[in-house]
């Protein structure tokens, strides 16, 4: 990406390439559409939207919470409270803006509007979730790195509870009126629009982090993970990088509990516990720490997982810890490790296109 | 106005004195010395002025501005770099990508640039890998670019280091026992670098070091430090010569 005309050796391998160079971001516009068009023409039954669309959000949260728990070395265990304050906040957004409600009185928009306007209601929701993630990590980065993983389990618990005791936002009833607007979102055009958002901000999700990781500032997070001390030596503002970092993290969080809320139509406190923060650990670690594939690979084998194991219902909390205990004992580093799927296997290198350097970018 | 300054500089570790009353004044274009026994207190000293530490008392001036109390990061932005008496590179990340993180000092742009991709950010890597690849073929290092740092043998990992600090832009480069580990030809060699970028990159150096040969080899001025006080400072000869230092390393004569 930088610098390739800067050494020889990258101009050789860019050469022949240039047809290829968009091959992944052409990969990944094909299985869209080849999702979105199945889901358009009925062939894929609503069941099967809905689990693709939570590989989706999962792929959103395991990816995001990558970047602390992977790339920074830090151990955030409170994900889902950030994914709540991001399915909260978009939620209320959306029904004060587009519907008429006992709470919020007439609509102050027409709902049509709500198709166009649904990615900045997705940023309110992340940018919530960010300004709660400054909040965590203004006192944890203040002192030595294990009190992140106890701020962020009391900060889960904390918003939960709030949640819980606001009854103007339904208390533990939880929260509906979302799939009035995403119904009306069809009306406008008939498109799958829950599938569409939810995979488009996976793509986004996946490009930001990815930009981030390359850049030297965000390289800068993983110096702080491999010698912090070294890191702040050699010039890296580590309290800074830390708090963007984590506030980068929580905040796509806070995108993924947006859409979580529109594709369900309905919230409640109790969707964001403590287990779906383990979900999410879970999801991180089985794919590898600091690996943006692996992170992707592991939400998908892991929801599908989730639902092949659905009727076993509450022993299915007995078969996950196990398969996570089986992880820690024979493969520690996840399924990937540190590497990416390129370097894995990497004739897919040549395939999708990518140029010698992305070890580095890793 | 002198480059570096270091008045009554004193630090303890609870109720232990690690460093009492240590002064120091550098003009610019010095290379200095500072010897002693394990545990003497030497890379408390170093750690103190890279702002690891905050001195218990005492000044520490670059070019006239204090520089006690400011993060570590803080001091590097004012010239100061260092390397580590156990090399601390960030092992798993590739050589080139070791000395592109050094350049966060003056990054130029922000969180939004690099999510953005703009045109500033774009400029401002270019330029750092420009900058770092530079480092890399001036120091011999070109060839190992896209190793991982802990591939490679130790006395390269120390050269990756020196180049790591050279980085930054330092007026002042700390050595914290460079030679630590190396054979007899390793250490003639670091010998050679040391005079080589310190006339190429113009340069003061103060370096830690227990190995006499290096020492007397290369600084022209030496503090000698026993129990965080200073016991002798001087030219080489003078050290060699001053029964106190000889008394702190070997011990006193029993009669």
């Amino acid at each position: 990406m930088i610098g390739k005309n800067l050494d020889g050796e990258d101009q050789r391998i860019d050469r022949g390439s240039g047809v290829r160079k968009y091959s992944l971001t052409f990969l990944a516009g094909l299985v869209f559409v080849l999702i979105v068009g199945l889901s358009w023409t009925g062939s894929l039954s609503s069941y099967a939207q809905l689990v693709i669309m939570f590989i989706g959000v999962n792929i959103i949260m395991s990816a995001s919470l990558n970047l602390v728990n992977g790339y920074m070395g830090e151990f955030s265990c409170g994900h889902a409270g950030f994914m709540a304050i991001g399915a909260y906040t978009t939620s209320l957004v959306t029904v004060w803006f587009f519907t008429k409600g006992s709470v919020f009185g007439p609509n102050l928009m027409p709902p049509e509007w709500s198709v166009w306007l649904f990615p900045f209601i997705l940023l309110t929701g992340g940018v919530a979730a960010a300004l709660v993630g400054l909040m965590v990590a203004i006192p944890s980065f203040r002192t030595r790195g294990d009190y992140l993983a106890i701020i962020t389990l009391a900060a889960n618990y904390i918003v939960k509870s709030a949640i819980e005791n606001i009854q103007t936002i339904g208390g533990a009833r939880g929260f509906m009126g979302m799939s009035r607007v995403v119904n009306e979102m069809k009306n406008v055009a008939d498109l799958p629009w829950m599938m569409i958002w939810t995979w488009i901000s996976v793509f986004i999700t996946l490009l930001l982090i990815k930009r981030f990781v390359s850049s030297t500032y965000g390289k800068g997070i993983i110096a702080i993970r491999e010698d912090e001390i070294a890191a702040e030596i050699m010039g890296v503002n580590t309290r800074r990088a830390k708090m963007v970092a984590f506030m980068l993290s929580s905040g796509l969080a806070g995108v993924a509990g947006g859409l979580f809320a529109h594709i369900l139509g309905y919230i409640n406190p109790g969707s964001f516990t403590i287990m779906k923060s383990t979900e999410a650990l879970v999801m991180v670690y089985l794919g590898g720490m600091g690996s943006l594939s692996g992170s992707v690979l592991s939400a998908v084998l892991f929801t599908l997982m989730l639902e092949v194991l659905r009727p076993l219902q509450v022993i299915k909390w007995v078969v996950v810890p196990l398969i996570l205990f089986l992880l820690m004992m024979f493969r520690t580093e996840g399924l990937l490790g540190q590497r990416e799927l390129t370097d894995v296997f990497p004739r897919l290198k040549r395939i999708l296109g990518f140029r010698e350097e992305t070890r580095a970018a890793l | 106005m002198p480059l570096f300054e270091i008045r009554g500089l004193t630090h303890f570790f609870g109720g232990l004195k690690a460093v009492s009353d240590f002064n120091l004044d550098l003009q610019g274009g010095e290379l200095i010395g500072l010897i002693g026994p394990n545990g003497a207190g030497k890379t408390t000293i170093f750690n103190l002025v890279c702002g690891v530490y905050r001195p218990s008392d005492g000044e520490i001036r670059i070019q006239g501005r204090n520089a006690v109390g400011l993060f570590p990061h803080r001091v590097t932005a004012m010239g100061i770099a260092r390397t580590f008496q156990n090399i601390r590179l960030w092992p798993e990340m590739t050589v080139l990508d070791n000395i592109r993180v050094a350049h966060n000092y003056h990054l130029g742009y922000g969180l939004l640039s690099v999510l953005l991709q703009t045109s500033r950010y774009r400029t401002a890597e270019a330029g750092i890998d420009r900058t770092a690849r530079e480092i890399l073929e001036i120091m011999g290092l070109t060839e190992y670019s896209r190793e991982l740092a802990r591939n490679l043998p130790y006395g390269l990992q120390r050269k990756v280091e020196i180049a790591r600090a050279l980085t930054v832009r330092p007026k002042l480069l700390l050595l914290d026992e460079p030679s630590a580990g190396m054979n007899l030809g390793e250490k003639q060699a670091l010998i050679e670098l040391i005079r080589w970028i310190r006339k190429e990159f113009n340069l003061t150096i103060w370096l830690i070091e227990h190995e006499m040969r290096v020492v007397m080899n290369l600084c022209e001025h030496i503090h000698v430090l026993d129990f965080g006080a200073t016991i002798a400072r001087g030219t080489p000869e003078e050290i060699q010569r001053n029964p106190r230092v000889v008394e702190a390393y070997l011990g006193k004569e029993e009669d």
